[in-house]
């Protein structure tokens, strides 16, 4: 079996987020670079399965070279190698149509991504991946079991939950529950340094782009109210903020 | 012309379906809707008063992503759109993708305002911020991010066209084995008010005033990230940079510090309300309204209050 992991490197969940160039770039001097926190929990349960059903995890990403750092920790947990897409990744699509050109290829039986990068909050790539591929596509899973080319799955809806049923290929994206993470040991770290990592140059782009950033609002300050009085918080609500 | 995805719940059209009307109609161009699923064509008639010209009703039944994706698809070619607009919801983000490809458009998700001369307003790093997207593209596919349009009823009731549309798809089919609803609650990520609580709360058995005061004021539940990975609550309420990021019009935060990736959730909340015994706890420094002190002697305070409102 061959897993396709789809890992986005983004700005520890700590970064205080500022930009630069007039607010049109974001401002990564001093940023702590991450595995995409949902990212890291599809490529555990991708390393699980293999270990169930034998086979391969392969990591990919599309990002420059910084990104590096950051997919050798995917290999020093398990993954079996790792491509990296030589492109800064622009937009959903731009990323898709990258990984989808690559998959189409190799013959993947599952493609995981993230349910969503913590950077740019997208949640499409799987998506998109499932429509250039032709093959399905289903989000938010937090559970997945494989029966020969058959994988039962459970994800979230809108107000619940599904369990459902799907032929592989399929592509997925990964929500909280599906794995608890792993630590790299000393022995995998060491053993990431020989396993292949392979840049290949890009082929798509994108077509969106961003022209501005702007920070949220300042709060006008906080309205203390005394703890005895707290009933009065209804009140205030009501009648002052409207809300309820 | 746009053409808007219209979300069902019990055969009524959702309200984050009812905001994407609304956003549509003031996108400029002619809108139509189009809601796939059962439903009384009384209540798809309402989707006129929001924006729509027209409703189209496709009665199947089964939600299976990529043949709603056919079906809108087949729509969208047909009346030649410019946009298409989805509620930024787990449906919504699982159908958009896939017409996004089908229609060679741009996508971009959970916007929250109407396009400016920078573009789309959309949240990034989960609420810490917001992007402008500009598209290169003739067709543009949006997912629009609930409670960001104050509903307006804009016309009438309009006429609904059951059709259906010939699928075809050469991808294979997932099939649905059962379906488990929440308990019968408020879907957090759509919800107007919230009432959330941390590891203030020292233990699940605590969460019944949490229960009553959300059920009293109407509101959904959640909760910090620690509480949702001790399993006191189900990890579908966690909000924050690795949960779930909302903008409710109200945000009552109970015994939660307020780390900066929990505020990063909720910080697009119209009003937070933060309650917590330490009076330098950071949640504060967003909240509109504080109060300091042991959420055990001020909830019942504010659920007797919210009792006699609901009494008048
Ligand atoms: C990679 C990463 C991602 C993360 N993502 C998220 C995320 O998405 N969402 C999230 O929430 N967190 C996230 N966190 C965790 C975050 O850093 C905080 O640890 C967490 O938000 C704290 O939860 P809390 O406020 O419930 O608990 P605490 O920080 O322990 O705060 C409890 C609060 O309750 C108050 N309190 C105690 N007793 C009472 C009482 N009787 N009455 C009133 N107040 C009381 C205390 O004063 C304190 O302020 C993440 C952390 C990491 C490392
Ligand atoms: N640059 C990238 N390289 C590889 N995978 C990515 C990249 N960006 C996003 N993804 C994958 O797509 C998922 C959703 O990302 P997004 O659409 O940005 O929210 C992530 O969790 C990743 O699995």
């Amino acid at each position: 079996m061959k897993i396709l992991v789809c890992l986005s490197v983004v700005p520890d969940t700590t970064t205080k987020i500022s930009f630069t160039d007039s607010d049109t770039k974001f401002n990564s001097a001093g940023v702590t670079w991450i595995m995409n926190p949902y990212d890291e929990m599809a490529l555990t349960r991708a390393l699980e399965l293999t270990e169930l059903h034998s086979g391969t995890v392969t990591s990919i990403t599309v990002g420059s070279v910084e990104t590096e750092a950051v997919i050798r920790k995917a290999l020093a947990v398990g993954a079996t190698d790792a491509i990296r897409i030589n492109a800064a990744p622009t937009d959903a699509m731009q990323v898709a149509l990258e990984i989808a050109a690559y998959a189409k290829t190799e013959n993947y039986d599952l493609i995981f991504t993230g349910r969503e990068s913590i950077d740019y909050n997208g949640g499409l790539v799987a998506g998109l991946i499932g429509e250039l591929l032709k093959i399905p596509s289903i989000n938010v899973v937090t559970k997945i079991e494989l029966n020969g080319s058959v994988a039962k799955l459970e994800r979230d809806i809108d107000g619940g939950r599904e369990v459902l049923e799907s032929e592989t290929p399929l592509v997925l994206s990964a929500q909280k529950e599906f794995s608890e993470p792993r630590i790299p040991n000393m022995r995998g770290i060491m053993a990431a340094r020989a396993k292949p990592l392979k840049v290949i140059e890009p082929v798509a782009s994108a077509n969106t782009s961003f022209t501005k950033f702007e920070m949220p609002k300042e709060k006008q300050g906080v309205k203390m109210i005394a703890a005895e009085d707290a009933g009065a918080l209804i009140g205030l609500l009501h009648e002052v903020a409207k809300v309820i | 012309m746009t053409l808007v995805y219209v979300e069902l719940a019990e055969g009524k059209i959702k309200k984050s379906s009812l905001e994407a009307l609304n956003y549509a109609h003031k996108l400029g161009e002619e809108v139509i809707a189009i809601a796939i699923g059962e439903a009384e064509d009384a209540s798809l008639a309402q989707a006129g008063k929001y924006g729509a010209v027209k409703i189209i009703h496709v009665p199947i039944l089964a939600f299976e992503n990529n043949e709603y994706a056919c079906i809108l698809a087949a729509a969208a070619q047909e009346i030649g759109v410019k946009y298409t607009i989805f509620s930024n919801t787990y449906t919504g983000k699982a159908i958009a993708p896939r017409l996004a490809v089908k229609l060679d458009a741009s996508i971009i998700s959970g916007v929250t305002e109407l396009p400016q001369s920078d573009g789309f307003k959309k949240g990034v790093f989960s609420g810490k911020a917001f992007a402008f997207v500009n598209s290169t593209k003739a067709i543009h596919v949006i997912t629009l991010t609930p409670n960001s349009f104050a509903l307006e009823v804009l016309g009438e009731e309009v006429a609904v066209e059951t059709r259906t549309y010939a699928i075809e798809s050469t991808t294979p089919k997932t099939k649905s084995l059962d379906k488990i609803k929440a308990g019968g609650k408020i879907p957090l990520t759509e919800a107007e008010l919230v009432v959330s609580a941390g590891r203030g709360m020292k233990g699940p058995e605590n969460w019944g005033m949490i229960e009553e005061l959300a059920e009293l004021l109407g509101a959904a539940t959640a909760c910090s990230k620690p509480v949702s990975d001790m399993h006191w609550r189900p990890h579908t309420e966690h909000v924050g940079q690795t949960g779930i990021t909302i903008k409710p019009n109200l945000y009552i935060a109970v015994g939660i510090s307020g780390a900066i990736q929990h505020l990063a959730g909720i910080s697009s909340s119209k009003v937070i309300v933060a309650i917590n015994k330490d009076a330098e706890a950071p949640v504060f420094k967003i909240a509109d309204y504080g109060i300091v002190g042991d959420a055990f002697e001020v909830l019942p305070r504010i659920i007797e209050a919210a009792k006699n409102l609901k009494r008048s």
